[in-house]
């Protein structure tokens, strides 16, 4: 049988990964988007997860809203990917430092 | 060992595995690549928590237009990957302890005795529906407003996204519709007075 903890586990472990992934992959922005992109998949996991085993149609809801932002958000990324490589010719987040902060 | 309980460890292997080669893998097209095979047996452990609707979603979404648009923009930048990869051995103990505290923790959080609990059936059956039409009827009833606000949020996305990276080139002849449209006869016809008049006969030339 199936019970919530696997899906708890599995969730955790995606989320991991992802945290994992931003720290070694700290100079890509493609790949920081898309390990941001796992963690909202680890959080929806347990969103569902909990939506079945409590038997309450708000997880769901709320997975529906965050896959919506999601998507928003990764196009605003991606595009302000794109721009910032035909400015800077590069993605690397080292040498973006304009800002000096 | 039933046969969900099976497939769940399937799909959560695939998954997992699939997400570990996304920050490994050395070429970005083939992390999306990952990516895309991660959600998929993602949507895959929802369908077997009987959330039929969002894993289409997520697969729909996701993997269609999400992935597809990551895929277009990795191809499209022409990447340098060694300068991206040079930190990477050296952050690698770091990120692994972090990741290996914090899913230790999670998973004492979450503890063995959630191990033992019974699951519940189905709300959406016991509700006599099917799952996509016991989460419409919370979506368009409860969350009507937060809905339409989301419908609102992704106009804004496509709205913000064009202008960003719409690019005006020096020295290139294109029409401008707006002044097309706002076109006056006067501006095409221009009819001007003169006076009638025959032109004079050519006088005759004798040849010589």
């Amino acid at each position: 049988m199936i019970t919530l903890a696997h899906y708890l586990t599995l969730g955790a472990v995606l989320f991991c990964i992802a945290v994992a992934g931003i720290f070694i992959n700290r100079k890509n922005v493609i790949i920081l988007l898309m390990s941001i992109e796992l963690m909202l998949l680890a959080v929806n996991t347990n969103f569902i997860a909990f939506s079945r085993f409590l038997g309450d149609v708000s997880g769901q809801v709320f997975v529906f809203f965050i896959l919506t932002v999601a998507a928003a958000e990764s196009a605003i990324g991606l595009a302000i990917l794109v721009v910032l490589f035909r400015n800077r010719a590069t993605i690397n987040v080292t040498r973006i430092d304009d800002l000096k902060g | 060992m039933t046969f969900p309980l099976i497939s769940f460890y399937v799909f959560a292997a695939i998954t997992t595995l699939a997400a570990l080669a996304v920050i490994t893998v050395r070429s970005p097209v083939h992390a999306a690549l990952c990516l895309v095979l991660t959600f998929f047996s993602a949507a895959c452990t929802w369908l077997l928590a009987d959330a039929e609707f969002l894993a289409i979603v997520l697969v729909l979404v996701y993997v269609g237009a999400v992935m597809v648009l990551f895929l277009f923009v990795v191809m499209m930048l022409d990447v340098d990957i060694d300068p991206l990869r040079e930190g990477f051995i050296k952050a690698l103990p770091v990120g692994l302890l972090v990741a290996v505290v914090m899913l230790v923790e999670m998973l004492t959080l979450i503890g063995v005795r959630a191990l033992q609990l019974p699951a519940p059936g189905d709300p959406a059956l016991a509700a006599g529906m099917s799952n996509t039409q016991w989460l419409a009827m919370a979506l368009f009833s409860q969350y009507l407003l937060p809905f339409e606000i989301a419908a609102l949020i992704l106009t804004v996305a496509i709205v913000a996204a064009i202008p960003l990276t719409l690019r005006r080139r020096q020295g290139v002849r294109m029409q401008d519709p707006a002044r097309q449209v706002r076109v006056q006869p006067g501006e095409r016809l221009r009819i001007v007075k003169m006076v009638a008049e025959k032109p004079a006969p050519q006088p005759e030339t004798s040849s010589p």
